[in-house]
């Protein structure tokens, strides 16, 4: 478990690093062709629809952050411990369900707007952050809790002092995953009414308007880039040093 | 103390008691060690005390009060509690892992972090070092230490420890184990230590508790169980080496003679010898004007010489003290080829001798008689 959150971390490091470079020989390559001044001719678009999209992932990842969170722990739980099981299954094969189909299903259930986004996102979210939240629970060695019950902590001080906090680091690699997700899939949003930075992606696409394109791409790259940096900042801190591999 | 009344426990699913009308008592301030094979019981009748098992049948008092009646939280919280693998919360410092039981009654922060650094100072573990430690930053006897300090942090009257010293390695495990023994005749803490290994329990113990198959085969005294085992499965389980462990219950005290005859260095060979015919003795030893030994004569060297002790006398190669264990003691004179050796006490001075003949004699003699 441990190595693949490791492994996994590394993974995220060498895509960041990718990305950095597109974005700077991106960046280079469009200044020298005059692409990158006539960026700023999108400035209020991009304000409008980069806060719209924001919008939509903190909606969307913060539903799925406080739910996933909450049902994980409730299927740890000894009266629906039996039932985790199920709902790995069930999150396993959700989770190969196409992020773009998701979205599809979404609208055809809530029709168009940002309300079938939003949820489209919160789903696709969900599954990672309740998958981990179980594994990390369970995952904290049984003698922990013996010695935790034998010394007389109930049930809540068992969760809050023992149990959440050995599993914060999974919980939050978790959360970290779910809104990579979210924020990759944000841009689809604009297919079905959501608004968003992809609005000015498929215009510049389909219009052919290199410049159009990269107003909305770039800063959905930049967006990605910054949300996963924080939460890395938020695991980092916030994760007791004993138990921080990190640290 | 704690009393067990037709204990017995069956777990669901099963015939067999794994605990089987089990009655024990242990006095306050005493330790029970509860000894006897993997899957004998005592771990369960430990856990039943605590109500971590609830039994099937019997009743368990602890200060007069049936721990039934008792919510089994509050209950656990008044009874401190070790287990093997510790479990130290790696998300706490040492500081937080000892003060969990204070910050969850409600004590003041003020006196529970004096308390933890208290502790940490009564197993010669510096507070400033440790107090911001996190267990993964620990060796596992110092983990182990701190494993008991968060139990006793509380101040709980009744302690369970589950094979508490049982992952640490053996020289580490002595140390411990002394250093608990000696914190534990501060404290007084009554306790029910479970262990599967005979030297631990005759060490720790005050009485010790031999299961088997869910019974309670023996109670008694470590040197009782030791010399007049009650059954073939306790002297099995107790070893064929039984009475050599009893020595490390005797003090040199014990089969020491005390205030033999003695010379000093101006008195006469001959007086020596006439001395040592007189109580039949082979050797005997030369003390200084203040009764410190200096040194010793043998009977069949000093025999028809003329002259005094002082200019005949061969020092003493060793010497033990009263307080030292029996066990210690042999070990010594094995080393040193000898049968007898002189004791003296912390000053130096002669208090008399112990010699292998009497200490197998001690050995035997409380075997025949009880």
């Amino acid at each position: 478990m441990a190595e693949d959150i490791v492994a996994a971390a590394g993974l995220r490091n060498i895509w960041r690093n990718a990305l950095y470079l597109m974005i700077f020989m991106l960046g280079a390559w469009a200044w020298g062709s005059g692409l990158l001044p006539s960026l700023f001719d999108h400035w209020d678009d991009i304000r409008y629809l980069g806060r719209q999209h924001i919008e939509l992932v903190a909606i969307s990842g913060g539903l799925a952050i406080v739910v996933g969170v909450l049902t994980g722990i409730l299927l740890t739980r000894p009266r629906f411990y039996r039932y985790g099981e199920w709902a790995i299954q069930i999150l396993n094969i959700g989770a190969t369900i196409p992020t773009l189909a998701v979205l599809a299903l979404s609208m055809s259930v809530l029709g168009i707007g940002d309300t079938p986004a939003i949820f489209a996102l919160f789903i696709a979210s969900l599954l990672p952050i309740v998958a981990n939240t179980i594994a990390g629970i369970r995952a904290v060695p049984p003698h922990l809790l013996e010695a935790a019950r034998g010394m007389g902590l109930s049930s809540n001080q068992i969760l809050w002092q023992v149990e959440l906090p050995n599993a914060a680091f999974v919980i939050y690699a978790g959360i970290r995953t779910a809104l990579a997700i979210n924020v990759g899939t944000a841009p689809l949003a604009f297919l079905i009414g959501g608004g968003g930075l992809g609005e000015l992606i498929f215009a510049g696409i389909s219009l052919n308007e290199f410049d159009t394109m990269l107003a909305g791409a770039i800063p959905t790259a930049l967006l990605a880039v910054l949300v996963d940096f924080l939460m890395g900042q938020v695991q980092f801190w916030t994760v007791p040093r004993g138990v921080n591999p990190l640290r | 103390m704690i009393r067990l009344e037709q204990v017995s426990k069956t777990f669901p699913g099963t015939t067999v008691p794994a605990v089987d009308h089990v009655t024990l008592e242990i006095p306050e301030g005493e330790i029970c060690v509860l000894l006897g094979p993997s899957g004998c019981g005592k771990t369960t009748t430990m856990k039943m005390v605590n109500r971590l098992i609830e039994p099937s049948s019997g009743q368990i008092f602890i200060d007069g009060k049936n721990t039934a009646e008792s919510d089994p939280v509050q209950l656990r919280r008044s009874i401190g509690y070790v287990i093997q693998q510790i479990g130290l919360f790696p998300n706490k410092t040492v500081e937080d892992n000892i003060c969990l039981m204070p910050d969850v009654l409600g004590w003041e922060r003020a006196k529970s972090r004096a308390r933890a650094a208290e502790l940490l100072d009564m197993v010669a573990m510096d507070p400033a070092t440790f107090l911001k430690r996190y267990p993964k930053e620990l060796s596992g006897g110092q983990q182990q230490r701190i494993g008991v300090l968060r139990a006793i942090a509380a101040d709980p009257p009744v302690l369970l420890m589950d094979e508490p010293f049982g992952a640490i390695d053996p020289i580490n495990r002595e140390i411990i184990q002394d250093e608990f023994l000696k914190m534990q005749a501060r404290i007084k803490k009554t306790i029910m230590f479970v262990s599967h290994d005979i030297d631990e329990a005759v060490k720790m113990a005050d009485r010790i508790a031999i299961f088997n198959h869910g019974r309670l085969i023996q109670y008694d005294t470590p040197d009782k169980i030791l010399a007049q085992p009650a059954t073939n499965f306790v002297s099995d389980f107790v070893g064929g080496d039984r009475t050599l462990k009893r020595l490390q219950l005797l003090t040199v005290k014990d089969a020491m003679m005390p205030d033999p005859p003695r010379v000093c260095a101006e008195d006469t060979l001959a007086k020596a010898v006439a001395l040592m015919e007189e109580n039949g003795h082979r050797s005997i030893v030369m003390v200084g004007p203040r009764g410190k030994a200096r040194g010793y004569v043998e009977l069949a060297e000093a025999r028809g010489i003329k002259g005094t002790v002082g200019e005949n006398h061969e020092p003493l190669p060793t010497t033990v003290t009263p307080d030292e264990n029996l066990r210690t003691a042999v070990s010594t004179m094995f080393r040193h080829d000898r049968t007898w050796l002189a004791c003296v006490d912390s000053d130096g001075i002669f208090k008399g001798y112990v010699t292998l003949r009497g200490i197998t004699h001690l050995l035997s003699e409380i075997n025949r008689d009880g």
